[in-house]
């Protein structure tokens, strides 16, 4: 089956930087992709790049997307505007500011159904009662006709959810859709978008740079390092066997319920440096970071390869890192 | 791709996320109302259920508003200037600008008269109470026509920026350099005086600070992350810029608006006391105008339109200003 959404050699510029270089992946129908990385690694960016809304200044200079048999490159504004919130719909970090302050949210919910289903107002608001309670929204009768600051943070984000499914999209992508909220609250979200996927059949681009989040949720997870893809795989292998030394160091740099949750025999490892030591350097963008480079890593960027099916990685030297267990991340 | 591998995928070992609605299932808790599922699914929203509701923005902007006694004095005055504009000839069905009785009458000296009769024998209070009619026409209109224009402009220049911005600020930029009244006397004479023309010269000399006020605002408010939302759905640009941004930027406008009658008022008398009003209209600057050279012997001529003039102005000055109390976001603390 042809996939969803094909991202091909997606490269974004700004006019003094590349934020993403050189990316590639694929969504299966029905399938929620996890993209993982630090701050900085450019999965904002490909998110808005997907929606062809990227700021002023940024550009996609190289590559293709292709949404279902659509180049999405090649669309004018217009046609842009009609897949936006009817085919792809997104959802943001921010629920606190992500609501408009003076409509009531089912005026909002409303509003998108106006627009792409050019319903009346009395069908839009039942529409948008439906939707309140599609995403658990108690009293949604009640509550539709709230405004955003008497909801709670959780109950926001749960409104932007209805608003981004209210047209049944094929692929919803959701930048950190719970960073802003409780662990307790997240957990719920991440459920709900999990519930809604299988239900209306969706695609889901989960951005993230929480690795629980991957490990409960993804059925497949790209890492990002600063704009490049580093490594993919399933999410069972990459915790339980991470090939790239920058995916071990993030792994190494998680709590972790069953070992020492207070940290009492040794702090947290951390991944030295930041992901700004790279930039202006030649070869691998983790060399400035990583225990295992070598002399060669510095001459040319590492290519994928495929050590295993449904899996690749950017590190040519995986094979002897794994001869020496945890020699990075747990040597302090 | 199917959901029994997801199924399989949560049981791997070093996945550290606890599932928290496991724990949150309030044991026994029968929900009141709504679908059985709801409290399970989301507990965050069974504590917002029974928090008492807030009151809207509206709502709390109206009590800040009223609570006010200048704003309530203010809008009490113009509720009377309104009232008798609308009134006026009830009162008074004859022209105010026929000869009635003796001149200079002063207040009081004539029950028939009560304030008086200037130097052609014309009832002053007939004139007061007709001129508060094209004060407030001219006041009103050139506002609503101002503003509509300058939110237009600076809706547009603030929302699509780059060279439709540059070309919008450089055309209200030409206006402000011009010295605004000077430009008005100009238009005025030009096209012969009228209540209309006078009413769209003063638009047009008053739609740039408007513009101005919502560019800014437009600017501001096209960064904030509903706005990106909005896109991100599909909407379009005009759905963004009316729907969802401009009613976030109307604050500020309605205050500046309520200052932009007053002055409309001031300089439409101005107009009439230079005798670039509308001649077949009584108007309170007119009134002054005709009364300015008997100063010395009839000072009342000057002053009881003078003063009607004031108290209008000071009106609507107090209600912009209670409504910059009501409505600018850094005084609401519930928000």
């Amino acid at each position: 089956m042809a996939p969803l959404l094909r991202v091909e050699n997606l490269t974004i510029g700004f006019p003094r930087a590349e934020p993403v270089r050189n990316l590639s992946f694929e969504v299966a129908q029905g399938e929620t992709l996890a993209i993982v990385g630090e701050s900085g690694s450019g999965k904002s960016l490909t998110a808005l790049a997907l929606m062809q809304l990227l700021p002023r200044a940024a550009r996609v200079t190289s590559g293709r997307i292709t949404f279902g048999d659509r180049d999405l490159l090649a669309l004018d504004a217009r046609e842009m505007r009609r897949l936006r919130g009817r085919e792809i719909a997104m959802i943001f970090q921010e629920p606190m500011t992500s609501l408009n302050p003076v409509m009531t949210i089912g005026g909002q919910i409303g509003e998108v159904l106006k627009v792409h289903e050019r319903l009346s107002g009395k069908a839009a608001r039942a529409r948008a009662i439906e939707l309140l309670q599609l995403v658990r929204i108690p009293g949604a009768d009640k509550r539709v006709d709230d405004y955003p600051h008497q909801l709670s943070g959780g109950m926001r984000q749960r409104v932007m959810i209805a608003m981004a499914v209210a047209c049944r999209p094929k692929l919803l992508i959701a930048d950190e859709p719970t960073t802003a909220l409780d662990v307790t609250i997240q957990a719920q979200v991440l459920d709900l978008l999990d519930t809604l996927r299988r239900e209306l059949q969706m695609a889901v681009v989960l951005i993230t740079h929480d690795l629980g989040v991957v490990a409960q949720w993804a059925d497949r997870v790209v890492v990002m390092y600063a704009g490049r893809k580093v490594e993919q795989a399933l999410p069972a292998d990459l915790f339980k066997d991470p090939l790239h030394p920058y995916t071990r160091g993030l792994l190494a740099a998680s709590p972790r319920l069953k070992n020492d949750f207070h940290y009492r025999n040794g702090a947290l490892t951390e991944i030295p440096g930041s992901i700004v030591s790279a930039v202006g350097e030649a070869g691998c963008p983790f060399r400035p970071r990583c225990a295992q480079a070598r002399a060669s890593c510095g001459h040319h960027i590492p290519p994928l390869t495929a050590p295993a099916p449904d899996r690749l990685v950017a590190c040519p030297f995986t094979s002897s890192i794994k001869a020496v267990p945890d020699a990075l991340a747990l040597s302090h | 791709m199917s959901s029994t591998g997801v199924g399989a995928l949560r049981n791997i070992p070093g996945a550290t996320y606890a599932p928290a609605t496991e724990n949150e299932q309030p044991a026994g808790v029968a929900p009141t109302e709504g679908p059985a599922w709801s409290n399970v699914k989301a507990p965050d929203a069974r504590s917002q259920q029974s928090a008492t509701i807030a009151i809207t923005n509206g709502r709390r902007a109206m009590r800040v508003f009223f609570a006010n006694p200048n704003a309530l004095f203010g809008t009490g005055f113009l509720g009377l200037v309104i009232a008798v504009a609308l009134l006026a000839p009830v009162f008074f069905p004859d022209d105010p600008l026929s000869m009635v009785g003796r001149p200079f009458l002063w207040p009081g000296q004539d029950p028939a008269f009560p304030l008086g009769t200037d130097s052609l024998g014309r009832d002053v209070l007939s004139g007061i109470l007709h001129g508060s009619r094209i004060s407030l026409f001219v006041g009103l209109t050139a506002t609503a026509l101002g503003l509509t224009f300058g939110v237009l402009v600076g809706a547009v220049a603030g929302y699509f920026g780059g060279w439709v911005d540059d070309i919008l600020v450089r055309l209200v930029e030409i206006f402000q350099t011009l010295p605004s009244f000077v430009l008005l006397v100009v238009l005025v004479a030009i096209a012969q005086p009228s209540a209309t023309t006078v009413t769209l010269a003063i638009a047009v000399i008053s739609w740039p600070t408007v513009a101005r006020l919502t560019r800014a605002e437009f600017r501001a408010i096209r960064e904030k992350d509903f706005v990106m939302a909005a896109r991100s759905l599909g909407f379009g640009h005009a759905r963004i810029i009316f729907r969802e941004i401009l009613p976030n930027a109307l604050p500020p406008i309605i205050v500046t608006s309520s200052v932009m009658v007053a002055t409309a008022i001031l300089m439409e008398s101005a107009l009439s006391f230079m005798g670039l009003g509308d001649p077949n209209v009584v108007s309170w600057g007119s009134m002054i105008g005709t009364g300015r050279e008997l100063v010395r012997t009839a000072w009342y001529l000057t002053a009881l339109p003078g003063l009607a003039i004031v108290f209008t102005v000071l009106a609507l000055n107090l209600i912009g200003d209670g409504l910059n109390d009501a409505l600018n976001p850094r005084f609401s603390q519930d928000r």
